[in-house]
């Protein structure tokens, strides 16, 4: 089987936030407790719609010691390839889920004196269950959340509430941006850097980061990818001995999935390198997505993280 | 020249750099020995260095040798003194004072490197960002498995515990935490029956 392990689930509760976010609550079916997890953990939350089966990675957002249920925000996304959607439209309290096992690829390094968190617009989730993990173990810490106006700031309310001296809040609409090269200089030694964002924040503060001598090993950052939609176009999996069709909506790694060839995977989303599969013989373009892929192993055209990437051509012929 | 290449050895021995010009706006050098020679050559690269840099320097054995070469470098804070224990309150205290962006460098014998890291790496700073340079003596800082006691600059292999007196054989399994190489007694199953020693990397 892969991914990690499967729990099934129940929806307990569903909370519309403002406009775009809505908070989706669990239970196990079983009545058991969950695994605790660390901060920073996602969940792959898998849906049936109709014959496919929609699996979509979700940061989780309760507090990582509470197992009697977990949470997870979703904004909607009227754009992609209507997972977020879905959720929003096509989920009931009371539907039946099925939940992966927490992975975590946004951790805390605990070594830090200080955790300085940086959370753009529907980003601001895995540092909601960071910030409790450090509650409880009395951590330092820092939040600057950025939010296009304050209906759409998720949770700022609560957050300025519980932690009035930790939390600072900025509104687009208000002309109110973080300063980041302020902010970073004069950190204390020791301070650790973890930004959830938009890729276009993400880069911003990764670079002032690094032209202020601040070492890559302390800058942290989640960015998911969701995986674009595409031309269509064919690949045959080598060791399955299939010949399959990759939709325009639906990713390479899906559709190898709805053929029922078993391929790992744990993010979903270019990141954890879980997925990386052998190119056996192509003719024509890779569209490489991933974060996970040198760009040497790229140009080789021998790989592919057939989560997010596709591809433009003739023949593509995998090691699956 | 000071510089030696030690041979390829176990994952625990540590490995060496050399010095080099990073981004940051400031400097931290802790250096003994012969790692003055490594902050002249670095200051030849980029003398404008120094007037953000903040040096701890233990001359050791090598004396004034390189003190009237330092003091021309136009350093923005220089410290010289005789040992890393005397120094040690104000490294840690340089280290609660700093801001990120500091580059710390650390150049000189391996006990000297080693002290310092483990000072740079309590003070929050992960290991693997920290800029070292062996130059000089080979000699090394080696704790006894036995008494925990450490013998500092050990040449010789095996050597006499400074502290328990066993006879001990020097190893390259370090540890990063304590800063010390780790010894282990050499004739605990034949007492008496010691090799003669011999100094290291002859």
């Amino acid at each position: 089987m892969s991914g990690s392990e499967k729990i099934n689930a129940v929806v307990t509760n569903i909370v519309k936030l403002n406009d775009l976010v809505t908070r989706f609550e669990f239970k196990r079916t079983d009545g058991g407790l969950f695994p605790t997890f660390s901060g920073g953990a996602h969940t792959v939350i898998e849906l049936k719609d109709g014959d496919i089966t929609r699996r979509n990675p979700y940061s989780l957002m309760s507090d990582p010691m509470k197992q009697d249920g977990y949470s997870i925000s979703v904004r909607r996304d009227d754009e992609g390839r209507g997972g977020s959607l879905f959720l929003h439209t096509n989920v009931n309290v009371g539907d039946n889920v099925v939940l992966s096992h927490p992975v975590n690829l946004f951790s805390l390094d605990l070594r830090a004196k200080k955790h300085l968190m940086i959370a753009g617009g529907i980003g601001i989730t895995p540092f909601l269950a960071q910030i409790k993990q450090l509650d409880r173990s009395h951590g330092n810490w820092e939040l600057h959340y950025s939010a296009r106006n304050h209906s759409l700031g998720t949770y700022v309310d609560d957050l300025e509430a519980t932690h009035p001296n930790d939390v600072n809040i900025y509104y687009d609409d208000e002309k109110n941006f973080i300063d980041i090269s302020k902010l970073l200089d004069g950190q204390p030694l020791g301070t650790h850097l973890y930004i959830c964002g938009p890729k276009g924040m993400i880069d911003w503060v990764v670079s002032e980061a690094d032209k202020l001598g601040w070492p890559s090993e302390v800058v942290h950052y989640e960015e998911f990818l969701a995986p674009k939609p595409g031309k269509p176009f064919q690949v045959k999996l080598s060791v399955s001995d299939k010949l399959i069709n990759v939709g325009e909506n639906e990713s390479l790694l899906e559709a190898i999935e709805r053929e029922g060839v078993d391929a790992p995977y744990l993010c979903r989303g270019g990141a954890c390198g879980q997925c990386e599969t052998s190119v056996i013989e192509a003719d024509g373009e890779f569209i490489h997505r991933d974060h996970w892929l040198e760009d040497e192993d790229k140009l080789s055209r021998k790989k592919i993280m057939p989560c997010v990437s596709r591809f433009d051509g003739k023949t593509l012929v995998l090691d699956r | 020249m000071s510089t030696f290449e030690f041979p390829e050895s176990i994952k625990s021995r540590p490995t060496y750099g050399k010095l080099e010009n990073r981004k940051g706006h400031s400097y931290f050098f802790i250096a003994d020995a012969e790692g003055a020679e490594a902050i002249i050559e670095l200051a030849d690269v980029d003398k404008s260095l120094m007037a953000k840099s903040h040096v701890i320097y233990i001359p050791k054995k090598t004396g004034e040798k390189y003190i009237k070469k330092l003091n021309n470098l136009d350093i923005n804070q220089l410290y010289i003194g005789p040992s890393y224990s005397a120094a040690q309150y104000r490294i840690t205290q340089t280290f609660e004072q700093s801001h990120m962006g500091l580059q710390v460098c650390l150049t000189g014998t391996e006990g000297l490197i080693g002290e310092a890291l483990r000072d740079a790496m309590a003070a929050g700073i992960p290991h693997t960002c920290i800029q070292t340079e062996h130059r000089g003596s080979v000699s090394r800082r080696m704790q006894c498995v036995h008494c925990k006691g450490i013998t500092e600059d050990v040449i010789l292999d095996p050597f006499v515990c400074d502290h328990c007196g066993l006879n001990l054989f020097v190893r390259d399994h370090y540890s990063r935490r304590l800063a010390a190489f780790q010894a282990v007694c050499i004739d605990a199953e034949d007492p008496g029956n010691i090799p003669d020693s011999v100094e290291l990397y002859k």
